[in-house]
């Protein structure tokens, strides 16, 4: 066809200092068509959506809208373009209206009256238009996340967006909700508007794109009719070399139960429930897998077992002890105490300080063991020597345990973790997302090391939401949806089963609880 | 004992206007997100450049415009601070206050030699009490006529403007667009910037909105209610006003009333100061002083309610590298 | 932003010298609009602070305040804590003082005394930092705030205080009775008659707050307490990940913090003053957020900052008598202006320094 392209990008470059994000992207977007963007973390999706809604420069290149060679120097200017974006993280005033996060931006003149008046008739007619239907007058704050999205959704149409970025839309949303996205996105297709899809999940991308791009490590490297592939191509594209997640371990020997959790219930700080009454095993020399969507109690069920939230009921068994979560005042450091390792979710929130250097981030948790003191003062010849021996086990590179943790990247920080993890030599090892961010790399090795430690005899519980993880990892699946466990399945489990219980649907006569 | 209330009450209306014009003057930085602990350095600036103006011109408006226009500059300089190069907005306060103590007192000792204060005022430089009309006549009149004559009538325009100030700010935050987009600043900075707005520079006008009104404040303590700027005459209450707002959970309507309780506080120590209070004693007038601090600290520690400043406050914006 | 471009010398070397030159270019350029000679101020500065043995002796007994201050703003840096109660808690603190010798002062030599008195003013310090730190740990309230309210309700306490209870008898000033010898510290002049400190103040507090720098260094970077301090100040979450206990990091930390800005006293009532007295603390709690910014809150960097404002002190008094236009006010204008470039602005510079460090990298991208 020879339709002049909604979007068309040449040569875009974008660095931030040495990283080059974007090198010479060249895309061209249909017009009415959904165009999925795929690739890993960090591959550069972020940076050009952003570069493409003003929110960052492109070093050089052009842009085409419509086929008018543009400069965006602002968000305000590509909203006047026509292009709005639903950003991953969204972009609302919680303690606002919906009518007020609609108006933010565009409400026509210098007293509100009248722009809030329009939006409100406005969003009666998007309602209709395209069923997105929310409330005007609650607060944001107190709507789901679905409808939270849902808003920005609205905020985009409510400027006019003839083309709408999604980044990363369905990371917050159940199955469920996902699929309620996708049909709304087929209306704005429909309705003619241009919709771009950023996203590392294949399964989104074969679902609902018309054309597809793969991004890898700030190349484009192929566009393609989404028809005309396979999630198996898409993946090797994304990953460079045909590598898809495989672990080799022989089968598990499972012996006594290492951790045995029940009744665990949790409660957050606005008062939801997020964990509900949940029991389960481990044993040693097992990886028990937590699938599901991210969001559906498995980062408060981390949380609590390694003592950093409070358990509103529910008891623990381990290390020989029983312990009352209800009323323990266990913390994190009395956790460690009962030979329990914790690689968190979010290392750089919470398994590192970047502005500490390795050696120290090599003691972090267990800074209070008494083999790293001299009296009242710490030992530091003795941490550094372990910490060189760690950065030697895990080939941690650079090689220099002076340097800041800040400066190594997200494969060498998750192995500074799991090093100080996993050299305590835990009974239990808790581990949550062990290779987001991570490069291909050192994923292989993470893997192997958790493999080595589930036949050194330990109990494991790995939660991630890659399903490609869990099924490449896990001796045993529990799939945790709203709170509950909702199904266990062995270590063959099958994808479509697990998506299945995943999204809340139990199609087969599993038991509940999963205690064995 | 009527007549004596409504005394009172006349003087907690000129002790709160201060502290209000401050107290709304940093309602629209926090509100913006912009913390502000310079507004007793603000106040003071202000003060001396009202005092100095007004008494070289001999002209009220004139020292009111320098007032303002000195506590502008210092909410400017915040701002450079605090939002150009994204510096904590607590130290750049605390700065500011310094500056403001020492510039005065030197500046004021080197233009008038008088140990840093600013000469008597001439005739017209100070703004003078408004007598409303027929308040002389109506003063006999039982209840009704002393609160006309007293505490409604026989206040400066300052005062006037600081009570209007209220419902205008009000107004501005909760029904025009300035005001929308301000408070969402103060909240979620991403969430504005991303609609197309400049984040910048809706702040850097929350910082002027801020800096007037402490001119106001100031000019008010140097040329209504005094006669003149005198070395550290804000003597804390840019930190009274800092209190009332958080007391006031960071609401105009609020604000006025807490200023006016501070007032009153104030106004009850300098009354009370040596008499015995039956059954009680003499109630120390420290006491009362420190009273208006006590009170925050308990609010703050959440047995009154629970005062949540707005969310994104004190946290320079930073556009995040994904 | 991406920290850790720059060379070490740079980071803590040359951006706090553009700092601080421009607080004190800027410190010149005022002078210089009041009408006087700032190249001509500085000379008397200099001389006046460390030209003689008496004005050595002043300079370095501010600067022996200033380091109790500094610390005591520097150690809840650390843990990521803006403590402004500096001026209260200092002020509180003389009572702990006051009472040790006014109980011991006609019973026991000083040296007897002065334990007592450390413990005492570490003790009343740290206790008026505890409700702020309390309130912070378990409440949230913010510890700036809270500070600033107990720096006013300290005010007033000690008022009331030195109007009645602590008033001495028949006396009409708000003060105490001068203590004995038994609540005298000794004068380095008495001690070193050599160094000709004349009637400086300076006594052996002096060396109590060398001591203190030496503690906190060895506390902050090389004791458990010390790590847990600063992983809390980098990062909340992964200290709590660690294991590390908030409330009990906040509030010691706090505690530790008041409780030196409390021991600054003994340098004033004790080592000086010889009473309790109103205002003693004038700034001097202030004063220390300076230079904790100055010193980068690290102890030899808060002795050196600790020196500097002696020197504008003590310089700053002798300057006034010289150039009657420079009044003592402008040590608080130079004071402010070390706040605003070595605090709030303290990132002004580093972007034209990157650019500066880093031609090889903008090179090298324009030739991709």
């Amino acid at each position: 066809m020879s339709e002049t392209p909604a979007i068309e990008l040449r040569k875009i470059n974008k660095r931030f200092g040495p990283v080059h994000a974007n090198k010479d992207i060249d895309l061209v977007v249909k017009k009415g068509s959904i165009h999925g963007i795929i690739g890993e973390n960090g591959a550069g999706k972020s940076t050009l959506m952003s570069i493409l809604y003003g929110f960052y420069h492109a070093d050089d290149g052009d842009i085409l809208i419509d086929g008018k060679k543009e400069t965006i120097p602002d968000s305000k200017a590509a909203i006047a373009m026509g292009i709005g974006m639903v950003h991953q993280h969204f972009m609302l005033v919680d303690n606002f209206s919906v009518l007020e996060n609609v108006v933010l931006g565009a409400e026509d003149s210098q007293l509100l009256a009248g722009g809030l008046f329009r939006a409100r008739s406005e969003l009666k007619r998007l309602e209709e238009e395209y069923e997105l239907r929310v409330d005007p007058d609650t607060l944001i704050e107190d709507l789901p996340v679905g409808l939270q999205q849902r808003v920005e959704i609205l905020k985009a149409l409510y400027r006019s967006a003839e083309i709408l970025i999604l980044d990363e839309p369905t990371g917050v949303l159940t199955p469920a909700e996902a699929d309620h996205l996708f049909k709304i996105l087929e209306v704005l297709r429909n309705e003619g508007k241009t919709v771009l899809l950023i996203t590392h999940k294949l399964r989104e991308i074969m679902a609902i794109t018309d054309t597809v791009s793969v991004m890898r490590r700030g190349e484009m490297v192929a566009t393609v009719e989404t028809k005309d592939t396979s999630m198996e191509q898409l993946a090797e594209l994304m990953v460079g070399r045909s590598v898809l997640l495989r672990v080799d371990k022989k089968p598990a020997e499972p012996k006594a139960p290492v951790m045995e959790v029940s009744n665990l219930t949790v409660t957050d700080s606005r008062g939801v429930q997020v964990v509900k009454d949940v029991s389960f095993s481990v044993r040693a020399g097992e990886i028990v897998g937590i699938a599901g969507v991210s969001g559906n109690g498995q980062s408060e069920l981390l949380e609590t077992l390694s003592g950093i939230r409070r358990a509103t009921t529910g008891t623990l068994k381990i290390h020989g002890e029983t312990i009352d979560l209800s009323t323990s005042t266990l913390d994190a450091a009395d956790m460690r105490g009962k030979s329990m390792g914790h690689v968190p979710e979010d290392r750089h929130r919470m398994g590192l300080i970047n502005s500490f250097t390795e050696y120290e981030n090599s003691i972090l948790g267990y800074h209070r063991d008494p083999a790293y003191s001299k009296g009242l003062l710490m030992d530091l010849a003795t941490i550094k020597k372990n910490a060189v021996a760690e950065i030697e086990k895990y080939d941690i590179r650079p090689p220099n345990p002076m340097l800041k943790t800040a400066n190594f990247s997200g494969g060498n920080q998750q192995k500074i973790v799991l090093a100080r993890e996993i050299e305590r030599d835990p009974e239990v090892l808790l581990v949550g997302q062990p290779t987001r961010g991570v490069d291909i790399g050192a994923i292989e090795f993470i893997h192997r090391r958790l493999v080595e430690l589930r036949d050194a005899e330990k109990g494991i519980l790995l939660v991630s939401v890659e399903l490609d993880e869990i099924r490449a990892l896990s001796d045993r699946v529990l799939v945790m949806f709203d709170g509950r466990i909702v199904g266990e399945r062995g270590a063959n489990a099958e994808e479509g089963d697990l998506g299945l219980l995943m999204a809340g649907v139990d199609n087969s006569p599993s038991v509940q609880g999963g205690m064995q | 004992m009527f007549e004596d209330f409504i005394l009172i009450l006349d003087s907690t209306v000129r002790l709160s206007t201060p502290l209000l014009l401050a107290c709304l003057a940093g309602l629209y930085s926090e509100r913006s997100g912009v913390v502000d602990i310079g507004l007793e350095g603000k106040m003071l600036g202000a003060a001396f450049g009202a005092g100095a103006v007004a008494y070289i011109t001999a002209n009220a408006w004139l020292g009111l415009l320098a007032g303002i226009g000195v506590s502008v500059a210092l909410g400017l300089l915040h701002g450079f601070a605090s939002i150009s190069n994204r510096g904590n907005q607590i130290v750049s306060g605390v700065a500011i206050n310094f500056l403001a103590a020492g510039l005065t007192a030197l500046l004021g000792q080197t233009w008038f030699r008088q140990g840093g204060r600013t000469p008597a005022l001439p005739e017209g430089g100070r703004f003078t009490d408004v007598t409303w009309p027929m308040a002389e006549q109506l003063r006999d009149v039982p209840v009704i006529g002393p609160i006309y004559a007293e505490l409604l009538s026989g206040h400066n325009i300052l005062v006037y403007a600081a009570f209007l100030a209220v419902p205008l700010t009000w107004w501005v935050l909760f029904r025009t667009r300035f005001g929308l987009r301000l408070r969402a600043v103060g909240e979620n900075p991403a969430a504005v910037d991303t609609a197309g707005i400049s984040v910048t520079w809706l702040r850097y006008r929350a910082v002027i909105a801020c800096g007037i009104l402490c001119g106001f404040a100031g000019a008010y303590l140097s040329i209504a209610q005094g006669a003149g700027f005198g070395v550290n005459m804000t003597a804390g209450k840019g930190f009274i006003a800092l209190a009332a707002l958080i007391f006031a959970k960071w609401r105009p309507a609020s604000a006025m009333l807490t200023c006016l309780l501070f007032g009153f506080l104030d106004a009850v120590a300098i009354r009370m100061q040596g008499q015995e209070l039956p059954g009680v004693g003499e109630i120390p007038v420290q006491f009362f002083q420190a009273l208006p601090y006590i009170l925050t600290v308990i609010l703050l520690a959440g047995f009154i309610g629970k005062a949540i400043p707005p969310k994104a406050a004190g946290i320079p914006y930073l556009k995040e590298r994904s | 932003m991406t920290a850790g471009q720059l060379p070490r010398w740079v980071d803590l070397g040359l951006i706090p010298f553009l700092n601080l030159a421009a607080a004190f270019l800027v410190s010149g350029l005022v002078v210089v609009l009041i009408g006087e000679n700032p190249l001509e101020a500085v000379q008397i500065l200099v001389w006046g602070s460390l030209g003689y043995g008496e004005g050595i002796g002043f300079t370095l007994f501010y600067a022996t305040n200033f380091i109790f201050t500094g610390l005591a703003v520097a150690v809840a840096f650390h843990a990521g804590l803006f403590n402004i109660g500096g001026e209260g808690q200092a002020y509180l603190g003389g009572l702990g003082v006051a009472f040790a010798c006014l109980a011991l002062d006609s019973v026991v030599p000083w040296y007897v005394t002065l334990p007592f008195a450390i413990i005492g003013s570490a003790l009343t310090g740290a206790a008026w930092a505890f409700i702020p730190a309390w309130l912070q740990a378990t409440r949230g309230s913010h510890v700036v705030i809270t500070t600033i309210m107990f720096n006013f309700i300290a005010s007033s306490l000690m008022v009331y205080l030195l109007n009645g209870m602590l008033k001495e008898q028949g006396s009409m000033q708000p003060e105490t009775r001068t203590f004995e010898d038994g609540g005298r510290l000794p004068f380095l002049n008495d001690i070193f008659p050599s160094f000709g400190f004349g009637y400086a103040p300076v006594n052996l507090s002096l060396f109590l707050a060398l001591a203190a720098c030496l503690l906190v260094w060895l506390l902050i970077w090389r004791t458990k307490l010390g790590f847990e301090i600063r992983s809390f100040g980098a990062n909340a979450t992964a200290a709590i990940y660690a294991g590390i206990s908030p409330v009990r990091t906040i509030v010691i930390t706090m505690l530790i913090s008041g409780g030196l800005a409390g021991m600054m006293a003994i340098n004033e009532i004790m080592g000086s003053q010889h009473r309790l007295l109103i205002d003693f603390v004038t700034g001097y709690g202030f004063v220390g957020i300076a230079v904790a910014l100055m010193g980068r809150a690290h102890p030899v960097g808060i002795i050196l900052a600790a020196i500097l404002f002696g020197m504008l002190y003590q310089g700053g008094a002798e300057l006034s008598f010289e150039m009657p236009n420079i009044t003592r006010d402008m040590i608080i204008v130079i004071q402010g202006l070390v706040i605003l470039f070595a605090g709030a602005l303290e990132y002004m510079f580093r972007p034209a320094i990157i650019r500066l460090f880093t031609p090889s990298q903008a090179l090298k991208a324009k030739e991709a």
